[in-house]
């Protein structure tokens, strides 16, 4: 039987012990221990067409993580009484309620008249677990000015809370929404694929909870090739299955946490085509640099005339 | 059970949660799978992945249901008219599976010819009493033809239920029945079966039900088309079926489809019962149940015909099937309590055996307590205050109490309605001395738990639990040696059995936790000792063969040094091989009876060193030399130092996974198996393998163990006057049954009709459509009090239908939940799922505060409006349905109207099971005047500042579930 966890009891502990030399100390002198091998990246592959909406992501998620309850409050939305993925909810599984009226693109009535009852046609109940998308280039990364979020050795994106200033540019640049700052403590929170669990070798705690295998944790190369099997299979179902996230947009890297999903990104709160702000930000230092060189030129240009 | 039993002879589930991947098609009903059961959901979905159909009916759109492929909404309530539909489509198009049903079921067993049915007597049997509001099974010909007919036994007789005689399933037949292989008697069950059904149309049932009749046709025909030879289906129900004034029936007619269908005892097949609770099963096996003994013997009623041990057995046993054996199960079972105080002489002390002098089942004696004539009552992990039927009556018989014990996890609401109760009166006025003990959680002992599908699964300890948190295991154990002490000098006869009990389970160590710590808490018993007992040992000299094995006396062993030897062998010594450890632990395992004398062997040793434990119930004996605490779980420990439920070795090739746990009986995964084999003993087919008969090693061969004997052959045939399993032919697979045949119709067994009837529920807003002249069933029980006033009829003051359901963030009423923040946050307020018709109609919003009133109180909670709830087209009119979760009341960190205020006390005649699935209500857009509960505990805005827990030390159990590495 294969339990890492029991085997983890016996492994000693591999923390760095070794005094640094006076060198090293010299230039640099903020190092902690040595930087990890790169590992192969890894990550989520969620399948929202299993998920049971059980909601044991979330709760495996805050036990392990020790995030606190934010808050008993009836939304009246479906199932979802989390609302949104925040410092302290790192894991959200939506409950999307499609019913065909809704489908047809006319809210329900307020008021329905009784003569419209008859059997009534079901159609979907879709659950999806959100969670951080880990974007192998991550904006919340590039807009991080003190180097808190970081990319680890298994191609995560990591917010390192120490050093977090609580700034809040990463809650701006995520697309997605996935960063807020903790009322307790002031730092941005997210999740961090279990970067503990990872270390031992085990499995991040959602995916671990998970009873039916919608959420997937592995190297991204695998759980790819598997999603894009399970797509195949799903489509010649008659199922309208894609992967959102698993390939680059022109304006948008691919995420290692990614989802397939049998309708539209904006049903789950996800965006259509996801933007980086760095491609706007790109224009901007251009044009930036552009009007400083012109200003110099400018400048020197009038010094000389003037001069001469 | 009996729904199982006296379908098939088993009152628990057939196939294995795994098994259901095998299926072709999945009929869920009465069950919320996805939400009740998450973990073993998953394979359900497998056999989605695989290509099966899931399909879900139900009352509400819950998540389960949107994960099947299909789903149907039908009125709660309903179920025996649905599957009295698809019981109807397969007889009228002919679609049942011919060879299964004539040779492994009753259907051209001949029936007398004196039986009325239902379609005779405008909705009754023949037989009914009114009276007494019962059936007498004698005086209506329910018997097979030429058997002269008997009455309940006695076990059954009177208010109390029939949970012993449902797994014996037992019609009394000492003769051959009579059968006509070709179907042409009109008194042969099969032309019964047509009879009965044959107003179940699909259109009248859609009628009914409220769904369309082409959604009925549509799940029949998928089912027809995913059985039989190649292909099998499985049913899967759980409380949604049970918790109702026909539960029982509702189960039966569930048998009596997968029986015509050819679906039992194969892979994928079965139906599949998913209990309520952790270890429910066991509950049930080791009973806590009032009127059974450990393994379903029946508890003796007080009768001349259960005075002696003789009248008992022969009352209760059968005189063919494997029920002959009953003398050997209850004699055991007297060696394993009395000891050595169980003699010939005294009838082993049955004697001293509780005698059952009327209904004892929860909820008449809720009802006595309401009524003042209780004084006293222990309640282990039960809430009733808050989770009981009526729960405002079940606490107005809490403050009648002199006395009441309650250990648990929390303060819940059993354990603080004398002080927080809204509804209640002040405390100075309430009289019960509430003593709490807090109790040790799961991961804080150790134990088996045994679950949906008869596995028994060893749990270990992992840490002590804090402060005076104790086991329910202590507590028990603790309370029996008080007892014991305080009874040892009486020389009062009635207190003998408490003297002669036997009451030896201290361990010989000190339990030792995960980390290598010794644990500080002293006085739990040993866990293994008391499943070696209820596995039984042998009492006699050791067999021939068995006595090289034992290992060497040791010099000092001797009378004199007893004491101080065994103070000596509790320690190990570096030298002393595992034989002798092994042997060490068997000595200590049995029990030996406080008022013994040590007697010594040839060897001087002491006697009990020479116990054997036995490798399967075969092993019994009724003349005193075996002791076994619980027949169907004999195997569990087979051999000293090897118990089967703690061991974990997956066999990835072989599905039924059989070293993995133990399942009662005797390992045996799927039961009734012998039916996936044709009658000359092969398989139905290549893909549905499961057990065959080998002609050449001459036994039953397979991935799984026989439900049969080993090396019966196919061909066997009984002689006229054989008993015992001599009398069950080689192509009988129902070995519980006297005639070993799955039973079509029930000649004995369930005590309101022999075939499954549609009745409404007591509380209803229709009447019954298909029987004018019956509405409810003829034989429910009530109990009529100012705190349980009934609906009764169609009632323009209770015009909704209501039905209880669970969400999965929630546990039962919320003791293990509602005091968890991470939970609370998920699902924190009650609320009640409407459909947009009826909010529209009392001009409700999604989220606005409402009153649900039924006859019995009225609760508050949030409007939560949905599609997923629906409003039914029922015989012309509109009918509104709400759903309602029962997971709040007034203790914890989230707090709220309770469900279960609004329930009734009602009981159904077979298991005295209530009605709670539903009931009538009114819903009004109003808020509760009156008190309203406040949170009993805080919710800390972190949940600890204690250190993170480092990864090392936690050592849960992976399992073997592939995904994610």
């Amino acid at each position: 039987m294969a339990v890492r966890e029991l085997e983890l009891g016996s492994v000693p502990s591999q923390r760095e012990v070794k005094p640094r030399r006076f060198w090293s100390r010299l230039f640099e002198p903020f190092r902690r221990g040595r930087q990890p091998k790169p590992q192969p990246p890894t990550g989520f592959y969620t399948d929202t067409t299993v998920c049971i909406g059980c909601k044991a992501c979330e709760v495996a998620c805050k036990q392990w993580n020790q995030l606190p309850a934010d808050g008993f409050e009836f939304t009246g939305n479906s199932y979802d009484n989390t609302g949104k993925l925040s410092a302290e909810s790192w894991r959200h599984v939506k409950f999307i309620e499609q019913f065909t009226r809704e489908i047809e693109g006319s809210p329900p009535a307020p008021r329905i008249s009784l003569d419209v009852v008859s059997p009534p046609d079901w159609s979907r109940w879709l659950m999806m677990s959100d969670v951080c998308k880990h974007c192998a280039a991550a904006p919340c990364q590039q807009a991080c000015p003190t180097g808190a979020i970081i990319t680890n050795e298994f191609a995560n994106v990591y917010i390192q809370p120490d050093i977090c200033n609580g700034c809040a540019y990463c809650i701006a640049a995520c697309p997605f929404g996935v960063i807020t700052r903790s009322h307790f403590d002031g730092h941005a929170h997210k999740c961090t694929l279990c970067y503990d669990r990872q270390k031992d070798g085990l499995v991040p705690a959602c995916a671990k909870a998970c009873p039916t295998a919608s959420i997937q944790f592995g190297t991204v190369e695998e759980l790819r090739t598997r999603a894009r099997q399970r797509v195949e299979k799903l489509q010649a179902s008659g199922v309208q299955a894609y992967l959102y996230g698993d390939t680059p947009t022109e304006t948008y890297s691919e995420m290692n946490s990614f989802y397939l999903l049998v309708d539209k990104p904006e049903v789950y709160g996800l965006p259509e085509s996801p933007f980086n702000p760095w491609l706007h930000l790109r224009g901007d230092y251009l044009r930036t640099a552009i009007a400083a060189l012109a200003g110099l030129a400018l400048f020197t240009i009038a010094i000389v005339f003037k001069g001469g | 059970m009996p729904g199982l039993g006296a379908s098939f002879g088993r009152g628990a589930a057939t196939n294995f949660q795994q098994d259901l991947a095998n299926s072709d098609c999945i009929l869920i009903m009465g069950s919320n799978m996805a939400e009740a059961h998450p973990v073993g959901f998953r394979w359900p979905m497998k056999a989605k992945e695989k290509g099966a159909t899931l399909i879900h009916i139900d009352p509400r759109f819950s998540r389960t249901s949107a994960l099947c492929d299909l789903f149907v909404g039908i009125r709660a309530g309903s179920d025996i008219a649905f599957l009295g539909a698809l019981v109807h489509y397969v007889l009228s198009h002919d679609k049942w599976f011919k060879e299964y049903v004539l040779a492994y079921t009753n259907a051209a067993t001949i029936i007398q010819p004196g039986f009325r049915d239902t379609e005779d007597l405008g909705g009754l049997f023949s037989g009914y009493h009114p009276e007494s509001i019962s059936y007498s099974p004698k005086d209506g010909h329910w018997s097979y033809e030429g058997h002269d007919g008997e009455d309940q036994k006695k076990s059954e007789e009177g208010q109390h239920g029939t949970h012993g005689d449902s797994h014996q399933g037992g019609a009394n037949q000492t003769h051959k029945p009579q059968r006509d292989p070709s179907l042409q008697h009109p008194h042969c069950v099969m032309n019964i079966l047509r009879r009965h059904f044959a107003r179940y149309t699909p259109e009248a049932a859609a009628r009914v039900c409220g769904c369309s009749p082409r959604d009925i046709v549509r799940i029949a025909e998928l089912l027809c088309s995913n059985s039989g030879r190649e292909r099998t289906s499985a049913i899967v129900y759980a409380v949604g079926w049970t918790q109702h004034t026909t539960g029982v029936q509702i189960i039966r007619a569930a048998g009596i489809l997968q029986l015509l269908l050819g679906n039992m005892g194969r892979p994928g097949g079965g139906i599949m019962a998913m209990r309520g609770h952790s270890s429910i099963q066991g509950s049930t096996d080791v009973s806590t149940l009032y009127d059974l003994l450990p393994g379903y013997l029946a508890q003796p009623v007080a009768s001349a015909d259960h005075e002696s041990l003789d009248d008992y057995v022969k009352k209760e046993g059968l005189p063919t099937g494997y029920w002959v054996n009953y003398r050997k199960f209850i004699v055991s079972l007297l060696k394993a309590y009395y000891g050595d105080a169980a003699t010939a002489q005294n009838e082993f002390g049955f004697g001293w055996l509780p005698r059952v002098d009327g209904d004892h089942s929860h909820l008449p004696t809720f009802d006595r307590m309401a009524r003042g004539e209780m004084t006293g009552y222990i309640l282990l992990g039960q809430n009733p205050a808050g989770g009981g039927m009526n729960a405002g009556l079940q606490r107005a018989g809490l403050r009648s109490l002199d006395w009441l014990v309650v250990a648990d996890w929390f303060e819940t609401e059993s354990a603080v309605f004398w002080k927080d109760d809204p509804t209640g009166p002040p405390s100075s006025d309430i009289k019960t001395e509430v003593f709490f003990f807090p109790a040790a959680n799961s991961s804080e002992k150790e134990g088996t738990l045994t679950n949906t599908q008869r596995l028994l699964q060893w749990h270990s300890k992992a840490l002590d639990p804090p402060g005076d948190c104790r086991s329910d295991a202590w507590f028990v154990y603790q309370l029996g040696k008080r007892l014991k002490d305080l009874y040892a000098g009486s020389t009062d006869p009635r207190d003998a059995p408490i003297q002669a009990l036997t009451w030896d389970y201290d361990p010989e160590h000190p339990a030792i936790l995960p980390d290598g710590r010794v644990s500080r808490i002293t006085g739990e018993p040993d866990i293994e000792k008391i499943l070696q007992e209820l596995n039984g040992y042998h009492l006699g000299p050791p067999l021939p063969h068995e006595e090289n094995a034992s290992p060497p006396p040791l010099p000092q062993d001797l009378l004199g040094e007893r004491s101080e030897s065994k103070s000596r062998r509790a320690t190990s010594t570096p030298g002393e091989g595992a034989r002798e450890r092994q042997a060490r632990r068997m000595a200590h395992a049995a029990p030996s009876p406080a008022a013994a004398s040590p007697s010594l062997d040839a060897d001087g040793g002491p006697a009990d060193r020479t116990r054997r434990l036995l490798r399967g119930f075969s092993e019994l004996e009724d003349d005193g030399t075996t002791a076994c605490g619980c027949w169907v779980y004999s195997g569990v420990f087979p051999e000293v130092g090897r118990n089967r439920a703690k061991e974990r070795t997956r066999t990835p090739s072989n599905p039924a996974e059989p070293a993995w746990g133990f399942a009662w009986p005797h390992n045996r995964r799927l039961m009734y198996n012998r039916a996936s084999a044709d009658p000359n003993g092969k398989p139905w087919s290549e893909r549905k393998k499961y057990i065959w008969w080998d002609a050449e090693q001459k036994k039953w061969v397979g991935d799984d163990e026989p439900d049969f004997e080993p090396t019966k052959p196919p061909d066997y045939r009984p002689p006229e006057d054989a008993l015992g399993m001599a009398a069950i032919a080689g192509n009988q697979p129902f070995i519980m049954k006297t005639d070993g045949l799955g039973w079509l119709f029930a000649p004995k067994g369930v005590k309101d009709g022999p075939l499954p009837t549609h009745y409404e529920p007591l509380e209803s807003p229709v009447e019954n459509l298909l029987y004018p002249e019956q509405s409810a069933s003829p034989t429910v029980r009530t109990f009529t009090s100012d705190k349980n006033r009934l609906a009764h009829a169609t009632s323009a003051e209770f015009p909704v239908v209501a039905c209880t359901f669970r969400l999965t963030e929630h546990y039962l009423s919320g003791p293990m939940s509602r005091f968890n923040s991470w939970l609370n946050e998920l699902q924190p307020e009650m609320f009640v799922e409407m459909s947009p018709e009826l909010a529209a109609e009392r001009g409700i919003g999604n989220g606005d505060w409402v009153t649900v009133r039924s006859a019995r109180g009225s609760i508050e909670c949030r409007a939560l409006v949905t599609r997923r709830a629906q409003s039914l087209q029922i015989d012309g009119r509109l009918v509104h349905q709400v759903g309602l979760p029962f997971h709040w009341a007034f203790a914890g960190e989230t707090v709220g109207g309770n469900a279960n205020d609004l329930t009734a006390l009602v009981a159904e005649p077979n298991v005295s099971m209530h009605e709670g699935k539903v009931f009538a209500c009114q819903v009004e857009k109003s808020r509760w005047h009156g008190p309203r509960p406040g949170a009993t505990k805080q919710a800390k805005p972190w949940p600890q500042k204690d250190p993170v827990p480092e990864t090392p030390a936690s050592a849960q159990p992976e399992g073997g579930f592939a995904h994610g590495g």
